[in-house]
């Protein structure tokens, strides 16, 4: 423009139209984000948000599928010290980067929920104002033993001890897993069935090599017993 | 050949040496900068990278064919170095890189600042001076850059320990971390 | 833009006893983005001497690195430059890729160019609000951009579960596939984000404030531009037609159709570094639509363990992020923890020449020029 000045009008004329304009349409307006998002995945009360028996009463939920904040150990249905799925490996605990998980191994087996002994970990505990959130003890549990909560209300006035969350504040029912992050869950389920299924076909499979190896033993032995005989 | 690749640089200046493990050139420190003023003038306009590598003092065992033609392995140490990289681009001729070494000792190590030729390496060759302690000749202002100038040590040794902590206080995380210095937790 | 050196002599003579003033723009400044100081010895409001100061945010992150294995130091990388976690994240698995044989799937490949164009969308955006918030325009410039920004976060949360520290790059593809409507919901960003840029631009480009503090003032020219090392946006600025993504072709970025702006010249000033970045994002949109429109079905990681030891060797693997090119350098020596861990940081090495390009000015456009060339803290100290 022309006029000395024209370039500041041009931008006040933008800025005009996005004032006016968030009267309007809501996504011109800054600081309201959430209306983005499909009516349906929000929350409308806290009434609606899913609870865990003893939990604080204000966990949110994801509003987004994989949003992380937290650790937590599932069990199968039942009691969770009785269907941990936990064995206390310690490769979480190696992965670690911050290097915020100790664990301390059972001395003695324990019928799992599949009816296995196996050990179990007789101290889990994550420290929060150390953990970052990122994902790797998740990704290198061999058991789906630990998934991440989304759950960020964790603040505490104990300095101490209050910020270390002990095994039994993260064991966590797999139900509760389903209703925060209904599709990572499932895909998860899926996942260890299909392993489940995986590791018993090969299982038969060996067995059964071995036994045909075992017959045609016992048939050459016994063709040579004949020879011997002849 | 082209004037781009190391062949023309190890036919230029023989006393360069070509480390096949490693695709890198090692050059003599004393006669470095000449090789640098011959790079850029080749060609090489841009100096990407610059960083040291530490090695301790190592035993090295090898397979080796004596005289009588039998296969022993030999043990033999290997003096501790610190290797400078620079990793070489073209931005005129869109090549790539061509990685230059400079091998000096761990007590007292000096290399040549190949800043006057790559601007670029001004503060990188500081970094490596105050991660590592080696001293840059040339250098136009060699003083410590992410530590505080009063910082003693050189902390990306591999040999370097950390100072005593007097303001330490415990966590429930210290239990943690001593776990895994003391060796417990092997990653 | 170096005038004459003062006459003190003159001044003393006419009564009046000067001095230099040292002022330290210390770390806790609002202009300086993030930890960052500059000791400034100023001769009335001339910069005369100016020295950065950094470090302050230095974390060790390559010995830290020394200890892990791979694939811990990956959240890691995150947190180098902390605007761009995407970006970083694929600059290591790059240079680890060369390490190990590993053939990343065709989806996994066009996801990543996804990602990366919209880390570039959220990162030039976020610099454009910064550095006009740096001139004096109190915030809407920024609130501006960072509502986009918004919904490019939002896109990043519902693929990896962060907002910003995303951790979603592995070596041989990517952790997990976008959930259903992801695809969908990008592609209605891609296509209100130009409507965005026009606006954006019409507030900006023509405004004689921004015109007149920021055009003539910063010059960088070729030659010093090329020998310091200067990459990125920078380096466009200043004349060089050098795009990592059109000469090294990582990934699958030939197959692409887009222009890289530079200007034509030999010098280049802060408005040309803020109009280079516009267009940019132009071009990455471009990118974007045509990633969006064929992108194929399939798996989403290749075959690798997730601890391995890589043969020795070593490698630098090189991308262009946002700021400039950020490179990876590992030794492997057979362990699955690198032997050396190297990140070659584009904001540290763009910071050679602001002395260059602040003396002689105003102590003003000092904070201008530190603006336009794009300093993120986390990656300059690591």
């Amino acid at each position: 423009m022309s006029i000395l000045g024209g370039g500041i009008f041009k931008g006040m004329a933008v800025t005009l139209r996005n004032f006016i304009g968030s009267y309007f349409h809501k996504e011109r307006l800054i600081t309201n984000d959430y209306e983005w998002r499909s009516e349906g995945e929000l929350p409308q009360s806290i009434g609606d948000y899913p609870k865990e028996e003893g939990e604080q009463l204000r966990d949110t939920t994801t509003v987004n599928h994989y949003s992380r904040n937290f650790p937590m150990l599932l069990h199968d249905t039942g009691e969770p010290m009785d269907t941990i799925r936990c064995v206390a490996c310690q490769i979480c605990e190696r992965e670690c980067p911050p290097q915020c998980i100790y664990i301390e191994k059972s001395t003695e087996k324990k019928e799992n929920a599949d009816g296995k002994p196996q050990f179990y970990p007789a101290k889990f505990d994550i420290d929060v104002s150390v953990c970052m959130s990122c994902q790797i003890c998740v990704e290198v549990c061999p058991f789906d033993a630990i998934v991440m909560n989304s759950q960020f209300e964790l603040s505490t006035p104990n300095r101490f001890g209050g910020l270390l969350v002990r095994r039994d504040d993260l064991l966590k029912s797999n139900d509760y897993y389903h209703k925060i992050h209904p599709q990572e869950a499932a895909a998860r389920d899926q996942k260890m069935v299909a392993d489940k299924a995986a590791k018993e076909a090969k299982k038969k499979a060996a067995a059964e090599k071995s036994k045909a190896a075992a017959e045609a033993r016992a048939a050459a032995a016994e063709a040579e017993a004949k020879e011997d005989t002849e | 050949m082209s004037k781009l690749s190391h062949e023309s640089l190890l036919k230029e200046f023989p006393e360069a040496q070509w480390d096949e493990a490693a695709g890198a050139v090692i050059l003599p420190v004393a006669n470095a900068r000449t090789i640098a003023e011959w790079l850029l003038a080749s060609g090489w306009d841009y100096c990407s990278n610059v960083t040291g590598v530490d090695y301790l003092e190592a035993e090295v065992k090898e397979k080796i064919t004596n005289d009588a033609g039998e296969t022993e392995t030999v043990t033999r140490t290997e003096a501790g170095r610190i290797d400078v990289v620079y990793h070489l681009y073209s931005m005129a001729n869109k090549t790539g890189p061509l990685v230059l070494k400079q091998r000096t000792g761990r007590e007292g190590a000096t290399a040549e600042s190949l800043t006057p030729v790559w601007r670029s390496c001004d503060l990188q060759e500081r970094e490596v001076y105050d991660l590592f302690g080696v001293n840059f000749n040339g250098h136009p202002d060699q003083r410590r850059i992410l530590m505080w100038d009063e910082f003693e040590g050189h902390p990306m040794r591999k040999d370097y320990t950390e100072p005593f902590d007097y303001e330490w206080e415990p966590t429930p995380h210290a239990e943690i971390l001593e776990k895994h210095q003391r060796g417990k937790v092997i990653v | 833009m170096i005038t004459a050196a003062p006459n003190y002599e003159l001044l003393q003579q006419e009564g009046l006893e000067t001095s230099l003033l040292e002022i330290s723009m210390g770390p806790h400044h609002p202009s300086t983005h993030g930890v960052f100081r500059m000791d400034v010895k100023l001769d009335g409001e001339t910069v005369v001497e100016l020295r950065p100061v950094f470090g302050y945010l230095h974390r060790n992150h390559e010995k830290l690195a020394e200890n892990m294995t791979y694939l811990s130091s990956m959240p890691f990388t995150d947190r180098l430059d902390y605007f761009n976690s995407m970006t970083n994240n694929w600059a290591y698995a790059l240079a680890a890729e060369k390490l190990i044989e590993v053939e990343v799937p065709e989806r996994a490949e066009y996801l990543r160019v996804i990602m990366a164009e919209l880390t570039r969308l959220v990162n030039h955006v976020t610099l454009v609000g910064f550095f006009i918030n740096d001139l004096g325009a109190l915030g809407t410039p920024l609130m501006y951009a960072f509502r986009e920004r918004e919904k490019i976060l939002d896109l990043f949360e519902q693929a990896s579960g962060a907002r910003m520290m995303c951790n979603y790059f592995r070596f041989g593809g990517l952790r997990n596939d976008v959930p259903e409507g992801w695809l969908g919901r990008a592609r209605e960003l891609v296509d209100r984000f130009p409507a965005f840029l026009d606006e954006y631009e019409q507030l900006l480009c023509e405004n004689e404030i921004i015109l007149s503090r920021t055009q003539g003032v910063g010059n960088l020219s070729r030659e010093l531009a090329v020998n310091a090392g200067i990459t990125g946006p920078m380096l466009r600025a200043s004349g060089v037609n050098y795009d990592l993504r059109k000469v090294d072709a990582y990934g699958i970025y030939d197959r692409f159709k887009f222009r890289v702006p530079y200007t034509d010249g030999d010098t280049g000033d802060c408005y040309d570094r803020f109009m280079i970045r516009m267009l940019e994002m132009r071009e990455s949109v471009e990118i974007l639509k045509q990633a969006l429109a064929d992108i194929p079905e399939g798996d989403i990681i290749g075959k690798v363990s997730k601890v391995f030891k890589p043969k020795p060797a070593e490698t630098y693997g090189r991308i262009e992020g946002p700021k400039g090119e950020l490179g990876f350098y590992l030794i492997a020596d057979g362990t699955t923890k690198p032997y050396r861990y190297r990140v070659r940081p584009p904001s540290l090495i763009n910071l050679t020449v602001l002395r260059d390009m602040c003396l002689g000015g105003k102590i003003a456009d000092a904070v201008i020029i530190l603006g336009s060339i794009d300093i993120v803290l986390g990656e300059v100290d690591r």
